[in-house]
């Protein structure tokens, strides 16, 4: 086993303090440790690693698998008994309760192998064990005063410990923060997984250029670790192809940048799957225009259900009084002073949109639509199926005495992009763009 | 020859640490009952006398132990019993130890007691009707334990006056049932095992002390009436009533090796070095601050904890310096920490939201709002570097959401759109002032713009 500095990047200190937290085998250690950190800051490698390589008894189970308590402490007790499976295979031990699960905890490490040793139980994920049984997590911080044995739980999370408390107190872990890595830090890891057909150097300069265009919105090395292994191929390109050598910076940069830039927009927001992104690199086309999730072409309405849509948008976003004054051919003389008055805070396109009766909608379509509409059921199933497509949203309840109300919940964006293919200026109509 | 010695010194060194190690790990993370009491004998003298009175006269008892957490109820309730099991008449005492944590409703506190009295063969599979039943069948169980010795030391003169007088002490052991987190056993159904329990001990069948030991201090309030009226009313407090020169004396006591130590020439530097840490300047300020924050031995022993874990060979006594360093580390601002690792597009989110808080005096605020606030920063000239796009941004802001750094006011519901959804900020400006200052290569716009939102200044 290679030694734990080349396995483990960047986290000298850590590690230093979580060994000599262990201290010898046979010593006790404190009943309960809190490790906290970012994502993707090590904190699984680093404890798992570093118990493997000590060959420390450890139990590892990660919280987000266990929904129900049974599963979380069946799957402790399995895996500490296969830790002492000498006698070849045993049963699946069944535990329904936290009780049992103390009782058979005492009956398990009574084991000879693991009597004198500190056992790990190592929970990952554990801000899911604020939602379980109210009585599981104190316990799981008391273990070796409930089991009298010597017994330490390790937590690993995301979130900090005073989120974690109970309201009554309880016994407080020993609390750990993993830092976060820094730009120098984050440099040397990525640029440790260098693919061995290209020099270091060059792949350094490669994860530069990456955390230029991408450092100041994701720090995770995870995410870092999947775009530097999707594009480098489009980055070694002109190499392969012969059209620049490995030190043309410029050269090499200019091909990469807005292919990056690209990226950001989509595989980063996993608007296309990281298959399809290779696929396109490979076919070599201009990545103009690439049909997101989100795109807006998706969707092809008809032509009444279009403007039903635009009609919905209309009746969310403008206040009902000012109706009168678009929608109206021969509307009277409306005071300026109260009608123009709006705090740029109450915008309804920051506060979102608000709900409107049938019979508004039904008015506001009759008088954007040119030709004559009559209220037919073709209409009312149009308006379903956008609630089907949730471009619409029903408030309320189904079976409302007085008519149901419905929300529009498309984006400006969107709304604009479906009145340009219709010819109908939406911007003229709303109220916040007076 | 000088080396031989240096070599043989660090050996010496090296096991003597590793016993130093073991002995305080010991007394530091496995609160053995061998610790001293610290301020709390009066307390104790209290305890005992009820055990003795229950375990020799057959007298039966209740007690509430309360007191904050960490100021020694499991201390004090162990120790007691370690003294009465010494006594030759606790032979036959019983106890059976429960936990709010972990007998969660009755039946499994009902199956619990079965277990540790053993009388899992004697119940067998008999139903019970009611929970009293139960526990009236498990403490009768018990009478059928004879105690010969003392039958044969009467004669039969002095025999019926002394079962008269002692009732059913001859044919019955004395149970002590000490109940851990007694707060938690009161909200289970009807406070039925509490009902029983002081049932019995106000009743004459079986000797019992009922020992509830809990953090509430309100637990009287919470029992039922019914329950309230059975229980004994005798409470013992433990509260933490030392001040800060006994809390030096503590520290000290803690930190000194005891008497047992197998290298006393070690051990005497050691506790030489103990003494003079306690009597330094800057030893006490670091005690004094731990003490203003919270009295309690737990956090001491955390204290200690960090501090030890820097004792190496070349390292071997403690210094000033690992204390002050050890404080640090315990004091230290989890949110700040977080807000270290965030980027910088999460942290333009973060003063976006402060400023809204600023203006808007703390009203929840949605995605949308907080955007165009930083669109407002985007639109100056030398700022368009931060021109991300939407989906982007909104990435960010559930990277947040998702740190518990902000908190939607109510559940997300399926129907509303997320970047309408109210949210509040869990940051206050001094905590996003202060983590600013300490954010790695922040940039100067940035930094900027957090102090004032004013586009000219």
């Amino acid at each position: 086993m290679p030694p734990l500095e080349h396995v483990v990047l960047c986290r000298e200190a850590q590690v230093s303090t979580l060994q000599s937290l262990f201290g010898e085998r046979h010593h006790f250690s404190f009943p309960s440790i809190f490790i906290y950190g970012h994502t993707a800051s090590g904190k699984t490698y680093v404890t798992q690693t570093l118990l493997k390589t000590l060959e420390l008894p450890h139990v590892f189970v990660n919280c987000v698998e266990c929904v129900t308590l049974r599963l979380l402490l069946e799957q402790i007790l399995n895996k500490l008994s296969y830790l002492n499976a000498s006698e070849g295979c045993s049963t699946e031990i069944i535990c329904e309760t936290f009780n049992d699960f103390v009782r058979l905890f005492k009956q398990i490490t009574t084991v000879e192998s693991l009597k004198t040793q500190t056992v790990y139980i190592v929970l990952d994920k554990a801000e899911y064990l604020r939602d379980m049984e109210a009585n599981l997590l104190p316990g799981f911080l008391r273990l070796q005063e409930l089991t009298d044995r010597n017994v330490t739980v390790i937590f690993l999370s995301e979130i900090i410990w005073e989120k974690f408390r109970p309201n009554t107190g309880c016994f407080e872990p020993f609390v750990l923060y993993f830092p976060d890595y820094s730009i120098g830090n984050l440099q040397k890891i990525l640029s440790h997984d260098h693919p061995p057909e290209y020099s270091a150097d060059f792949y350094a300069a490669y994860i530069n250029i990456l955390l230029g265009v991408f450092y100041t919105v994701c720090r995770d090395l995870k995410e870092l670790r999947h775009l530097a292994a999707l594009n480098f191929p489009k980055y070694c390109e002109p190499v392969v192809k012969g059209e620049a050598g490995e030190r043309d910076t410029r050269k090499l940069w200019r091909n990469i940048e807005p292919h990056l830039k690209k990226a950001m927009q989509t595989v980063y927001l996993r608007e296309i799957s990281s298959s399809q992104w290779e696929k396109l690199q490979k076919e070599d086309t201009d990545p103009g225009q690439l049909k997101g999730l989100s795109a807006y072409t998706h969707v092809e309405l008809p032509y009444y259900s279009k403007f039903i849509l635009i009609a919905a948008y209309l009746a969310s976003y403008n206040p009902a009084r000012t109706d009168k004054r678009f929608f109206l051919k021969h509307h009277g003389k409306i005071k300026k002073t109260n009608f123009l008055k709006k705090h740029e805070k109450t915008s309804n396109h920051l506060l979102g949109p608000k709900s409107f009766p049938l019979d508004r909608l039904l008015a506001i379509l009759y008088s954007i639509v040119d030709s004559r509409v009559a209220p037919t059921a073709n209409i009312f199933s149009q308006i379903t199926s956008l609630v089907t497509l949730q471009l619409l949203s029903l408030v309320g309840h189904d079976d409302q005495l007085d008519g149901p109300k419905y929300k529009c919940t498309v984006s400006l964006d969107f709304i604009r992009a479906i009145a340009r293919t219709v010819n109908f200026d939406i911007i003229k109509y709303l109220y916040d763009f007076l | 020859m000088s080396n031989r010695k240096s070599k043989n010194n660090n050996l010496i060194h090296a096991e003597c640490l590793l016993q130093v190690q073991r002995t305080l790990r010991e007394r530091f993370c496995h609160q053995s009952p061998h610790g001293n009491l610290f301020g709390i004998q009066v307390q104790y003298k209290h305890l005992i006398e009820l055990l003795k009175r229950t375990a020799i006269y057959g007298e039966s008892n209740s007690v509430l132990i309360i007191g904050p957490r960490g100021s020694g109820k499991t201390l004090l309730i162990n120790h007691a019993l370690k003294e009465l099991m010494e006594i030759e008449v606790s032979e036959n005492v019983l106890q059976v130890h429960l936990n709010g944590l972990l007998q969660i409703n009755d039946k499994i506190a009902l199956k619990e007691i079965t277990r540790q009295l053993n009388l899992e063969n004697v119940v067998g599979d008999k139903v019970f009707g009611s929970f009293a039943e139960n526990l009236s069948f498990l403490l009768d169980a018990l009478r059928k334990v004879p105690i010969v010795e003392d039958l044969i030391s009467f004669d039969y003169g002095n025999c019926f006056n002394f079962l008269w007088t002692f009732g059913d002490r001859i044919s019955s052991c004395p149970v002590i049932f000490v109940l851990d987190e007694f707060d938690l056993f009161v909200h289970h159904k009807n406070q039925t095992l509490l009902y029983n329990l002081f049932d019995i001990s106000q009743s004459a069948q079986t000797p019992v002390a009922v020992i509830g030991l809990t953090c509430r201090l309100d637990i009287l309030e919470l029992l039922e009436k019914r329950v309230k009226s059975r229980f004994s009313h005798r409470q013992i407090h433990l509260m933490n009533s030392f001040g800060f020169p006994q809390y030096i004396k503590i520290f000290k006591e803690q930190l000194s090796l005891p008497a047992e130590f197998p290298d006393k020439l070690f051990a005497e530097k050691w506790n030489e070095n103990v003494q003079r840490l306690s009597e330094d300047r800057s030893v006490q300020e670091v005690l004094q601050k731990q003490f203003n924050v919270s009295k309690n031995l737990r956090s001491l022993h955390m204290l200690l904890m960090l501090a030890l874990h820097r004792i190496t060979a070349s390292h071997p006594f403690m210094t000033s310096a690992d204390l002050m360093e050890a404080n640090q580390l315990c004091s230290m601002d989890s949110k700040a920490n977080i807000v270290h690792g965030l980027s910088v597009l999460e942290i333009c989110l973060i003063i976006a939201m402060k400023h809204l808080n600023d203006i808007y005096e703390e009203e929840p605020f949605n995605f949308q709002m907080v955007y165009n606030e930083f669109q407002k920063f985007v639109q100056r000239k030398a700022h368009s570097v931060y021109n991300f796009e939407k989906p982007v941004v909104m990435k960010a802001f559930e990277h947040l959401q998702q740190l518990e750094l902000i908190k939607p006011m109510e559940r997300t519901s399926v129907n509303s759109q997320r970047e309408y959804q109210l949210m509040k900020l869990l940051l206050d400006n001094t905590q996003i002032m202060n983590a600013l200052q300490k954010y790695p290569n922040c940039p100067t716009d940035v930094r900027q713009w957090a102090t004032s939102s004013l586009s000219w200044l």
